[in-house]
């Protein structure tokens, strides 16, 4: 196949998120300096936005100059469509997200610092692959490229032993959902004969009953993605690791790592005709409901907060494959809403998480709940953020969370899932209780020392200024979602 | 546009306060505050002079004096819809009158972070001020469940820890679970009719007005219906979902107390009237027996727990889940008279119950108890503030010549006609009312004086200054007018109320639906 200009350019997000990589790397090799380092990556990673940004809204804009390419093919693994560049989007914005918060938290950490966004820039790579892929083989490689760098990151602080337990425990049950995801992919090609999503829809379409070992291929595959969604029963990985990573590295996994997979698994879902198949929607269902229940029963019995986070983050990809289930006219909508209004939450709470932990002490992060008591009186302003941002979560109308909310609860209503939407509501009080839980210690006892205290010109750093930003963004979506809805509208998922 | 500031105003005065105390110390938020809450509360009153509410209500469409629409997410049909009629104007003015109360009662009780405490109190008030114009009903959840938010504050942080009790937190917490969890399942109510209404009409939208024609079969309606019945039942407060409101008002400072019993248990009886009749009149016409017994249940339940309170608090708390069972019933009953009866009780409570916390909450500042049983005697040793009880406690157990009693009147009369049996028993709740009410005073201000163990058992204690004075004085003159002259209330609201009753009427064709006009 002969590449053309319109196949590099469909390309380029991911052409420069890959010279971003090879611009870390030269940039250590030639002088290992942490501020320029990172410079050299976050301008690829800028270029890479840019690129997404000019795909995505040139058409549109100005159709004369720009004209329209997409939806396209770029060889039988991987296709460029609205839908991948909003994904590319997310996966971009967080990346940078996380560098930012990595710069001032590394400031801190005795050994190299410079190789963390190495890992980061190849992993954000993976995880782009990922969305863009529509064959078996460019999602396994995106999703190795994408967790094997996470290994790396999570035991960076490799003298920590909370980080080096965190990694070597996330190594070893990433391998072995891979190697169930590997089995179940075997499984269904002994079938169908064919890797690409399309063929595996083609295949499904026919009339007749489905054979088990395709059933038993397609379940496989799930374990493997329930794995990295960390949906209950495959989520006994989370806390630890959530708690054992630095708390950019966590806030790395927890948006840009989960939207790429869930994405790749709505397109699965969508090209590979899973939503004809009863079986599968009545796993999926039993999948949502156990992650909303268990993962928020759970995060009460938390006194650690990036734990906390961890088991609501199981919910809340359990609130998200309800939009799923809920496969009418709204799903692909109110997933891309859900995602929106997750990642922008969980970057906030868990810039706020880093802020307060940076410099990095060499030990580990402020997340016990007691680091956070009566953090109001000293910080006004980023206990404001952050209680704003847990409100987010908590679905609370005002900020985006209850965009989020709202939109799943009525594909839920509109495709008439009641037990699931009552799984939503009942995890959603609980949700309540642990989230007010941690927000109200925050006003609390105002005059104690505490181990950690956030620098005072926070609000100077990229760092701040990012989660700053992310909380404008929350209230904006909170308030105004008509042009965030348009975009979403724009990027849809065709059927086969 | 009016409307729309009217929301505003506490929203941006609030923010102000907060900033002021930051910049500029603590002398500034109270001003910045009342002076916002004193704007809102001439404006409402402007537009309560400014216009005439009785127009009567032709054929199916409400009548709106001001309307105010502008698009805010047309993907869903979502609009900034506000109107107002005679009803939302009244509990406006009720809501602005006890917001600038709760402001001066205040005044001294709090001393820690005050911006912070009016950015709370304001952004509630503007809140509930929004929930009584609102006319989108996704913005009306909106606002219901934003509103809980800075309540769940006020309680949290200014709250008080009684000893035995289980501490503000908790009891603000299970404020938040119980209001919450309630408003999702009103959300699932609110999508099922938007989307039953896209099923016949092929329009996705949240606006009152469109959604009042929506045609559904039966059962749907009944589900839908009983999906808002949840979320009022639940903020009236209903017996049995009422647990959450002696929790909350016995560890919530004074300001809290006067929102919650004066305002907030309002938005769910304003709730019923706008939305729950209108929007499912033939299921609430068959759930209204079970929703009197409920109110009945709440006045004679309450009213029976109230002899088991020692708390001053508490007993005013559970005396008013007893008083908003009139509300309840007068609101199932339908009837034109008993729905002008619910709207008198609404606001004839909400300045009793009000100027009560504020007396329970000058009674702890000077003594630093709530326990009955170390009280006694207190009429010896102030000369205003007992006399002042008695009044509103006179006003609260229905004594003829003050508000409530014309509201509870009202309301069974009202309710005389759709089921005799019901209104004997709801009568007896005026009788305990009068028992425990004046069991109260007895206990509180009679008999022998309480030593409190530092021997300070029988000197003056320091009397109502004239803030409070003044502020009581205003609460008693709108208090004798509302049970001597209520007849310009009655006018605001009867084109509203009579329609209410005529969507109901004819949702029960059996029904004997009482004509007899109180206001003509």
């Amino acid at each position: 196949m002969i590449l053309t200009w319109q196949h590099w350019a469909a390309l380029s997000p991911i052409l420069f998120t890959s010279a971003a990589i090879v611009a870390v790397l030269l940039a250590i090799a030639i002088k290992r300096d942490h501020f320029w380092n990172v410079t050299a990556g976050i301008a690829f990673g800028n270029l890479a936005w840019i690129a997404v940004a000019v795909l995505f809204f040139g058409p549109l804009v100005a159709p004369e100059t720009i004209p329209a390419i997409l939806p396209l093919k770029v060889t039988p693994l991987l296709v460029i469509d609205n839908y991948a560049l909003f994904y590319f989007g997310i996966i971009i914005v967080c990346t940078l997200a996380c560098a930012t918060l990595l710069q001032g938290y590394l400031e801190g950490y005795s050994g190299n610092k410079e190789e963390m966004y190495l890992l980061l820039a190849l992993s954000a790579l993976g995880a782009m692959v990922l969305v863009a892929s529509c064959h078996f083989a460019s999602f396994f490689i995106g999703l190795e490229l994408m967790s094997i760098p996470l290994y790396a990151m999570i035991a960076y602080p490799h003298r920590s032993r909370r980080s080096l337990e965190g990694g070597l425990k996330y190594l070893v049950l990433s391998a072995a959902a891979s190697s169930f995801i590997l089995f179940g992919i075997a499984l269904i090609y002994s079938l169908v004969g064919s890797l690409s999503f399309a063929a595996v829809g083609t295949y499904m379409a026919q009339p007749g009953p489905v054979p088990g070992i395709v059933t038993l291929g397609g379940a496989l595959f799930l374990v493997g993605i329930g794995f990295k969604l960390s949906l209950v029963p495959f989520h006994l990985w989370t806390p630890d690791v959530y708690e054992g990573a630095p708390a950019p590295v966590t806030s790395f996994l927890a948006t840009a790592s989960k939207t790429a997979v869930f994405a790749v698994l709505l397109r699965y879902y969508v090209e590979a005709r899973g939503h004809e198949d009863g079986d599968l929607i009545q796993v999926l269902t039993v999948l949502a409901i156990l992650s909303m229940l268990v993962g928020n029963v759970l995060a009460l019995l938390q006194n650690n907060v990036k734990r906390m986070l961890a088991y609501s983050s199981v919910a809340h990809f359990g609130y998200c494959l309800v939009a799923l289930i809920a496969s009418g006219p709204l799903a692909v909508e109110a997933v891309g809403a859900y995602l929106i209004t997750y990642v922008v939450t969980t970057l906030g709470v868990l810039g706020v998480v880093t802020l307060i932990s940076s410099p990095y002490n060499n030990d580990g992060d402020a997340d016990e709940l007691e680091d956070y008591r009566g953090l109001f009186w000293r910080r006004p302003y980023i206990s404001s953020i952050l209680t704003a941002l847990l409100l987010s979560l908590a679905g609370i109308p005002v900020t985006a969370g209850f965009v989020g909310k709202f939109y799943v609860i009525a594909a839920g209503v509109d495709s008439q899932e009641w037990w699931l939407l009552g799984a939503v509501v009942l995890g959603s009080a609980i949700g309540l209780f642990y989230y007010l839980r941690l927000m109200i210690v925050m006003f609390m006892d105002r005059d104690r020392q505490q181990r950690f205290e956030a620098p005072l010109n926070w609000g100077l750093q990229t760092g701040g200024a990012m989660v700053v930003a992310v909380t404008l963004a929350s209230f904006v979506l909170g308030l105004y979602p008509q042009p965030f809805i348009e975009i979403i509208q724009l990027a849809p998922l065709v059927g086969p | 546009m009016i409307l729309v500031w009217l929301i505003l105003i506490p929203f941006i005065a609030g923010l102000l306060s907060w900033q002021a105390e930051l910049r500029f110390g603590t002398k500034y938020p109270r001003w910045i505050a009342l002076i916002g809450m004193l704007i809102a509360l001439g404006i409402s009153i402007w537009l309560w002079l400014a216009f005439d509410y009785t127009i009567a209500t032709a054929g199916e469409k409400p009548d709106w004096v001001i309307e105010y629409k502008a698009p805010w997410i047309p993907r869903f049909g979502i609009s900034f819809h506000f109107a107002l009629d005679g009803l939302s104007i009244l509990l406006v003015l009720l809501t602005n009158l006890l917001g600038v109360m709760a402001i001066i009662c205040s005044w001294k009780e709090i001393d820690r972070n005050v911006g912070f405490f009016h950015l709370n109190l304001l952004w509630n008030l503007g809140g509930v001020v929004g929930v009584f114009l609102t006319l989108d009903l996704f913005l009306f959840f909106f606002l219901w469940e934003m509103m809980l938010v800075p309540m769940y504050f006020l309680i949290a942080l200014w709250g008080h820890d009684t000893p035995g009790g289980k501490g503000k937190v908790y009891a603000a917490t299970k404020f938040f679970l119980f209001t919450q969890a309630s408003g999702l399942v009103m959300l699932l109510a609110i999508l099922g009719l938007v989307f039953v209404n896209y099923q016949t009409s092929g329009v996705i939208t949240f606006n009152y007005e469109d959604l009042l024609k929506a045609e559904m079969s039966a059962n749907v309606e009944y589900i839908l219906m009983l999906g808002f019945f949840i979320a009022f039942a639940v903020k009236t407060p209903a017996v049995p979902l009422h647990t959450w409101l002696p929790d909350a008002h016995s560890q919530a400072p004074t300001a809290g107390s006067v929102d919650l019993a004066g305002i907030l248990l309002k938005t769910a009886a304003y709730g019923m009237l706008r939305f729950g009749i209108p929007l499912f009149p033939n299921a609430s016409a068959e759930f209204a027996p079970i929703a009197m017994w409920l109110g009945v249940a709440g006045i004679v339940y309450a009213g029976v727990m109230v002899f088991a309170q020692t708390d001053i608090k508490r007993l005013v708390a559970y005396s008013s889940v007893s008083h908003m069972g009139f509300v309840l019933v007068g609101i199932y009953a339908g009837t034109e008279i008993a729905l002008q009866g619910v709207i008198i009780q609404m606001l004839a409570h909400g300045i009793s119950a009000g100027a009560l916390f504020i007396l329970c909450g000058e009674i702890y500042e000077r003594l630093h108890t709530r326990d009955l049983r170390k009280m006694g005697g207190l009429w010896s040793r102030f000369p205003y503030l007992p006399p002042i009880t008695l009044f509103f406690v006179a006003a609260s157990l229905g004594l003829p010549g003050l508000g409530n009693f014309i509201g509870e009147f009202l309301v069974l009369i009202g309710t005389w006609s759709v089921d005799p049996i019901l209104t004997v028993v709801a009568s007896t709740g005026l009788i305990l009312a009068a028992v425990y009410s004046l069991m109260m005073i007895q206990r509180a201000f009679h008999g022998p004086t309480q030593d409190d163990g530092h021997g300070h058992g029988e000197e003056k204690l320091e009397d109502l200054n004239r803030r409070e004075l003044g502020m009581l004085g205003a609460l008693m003159v709108i208090m004798l007018w509302l049970g001597l002259y209520p007849q310009p209330f009655l006018d605001t609201s009867a084109a509203a109320m009579q329609h209410v009753a005529a969507v109901y009427a004819a949702a029960q064709p059996e029904a004997v639906a009482a004509v007899v006009g109180v206001t003509r």
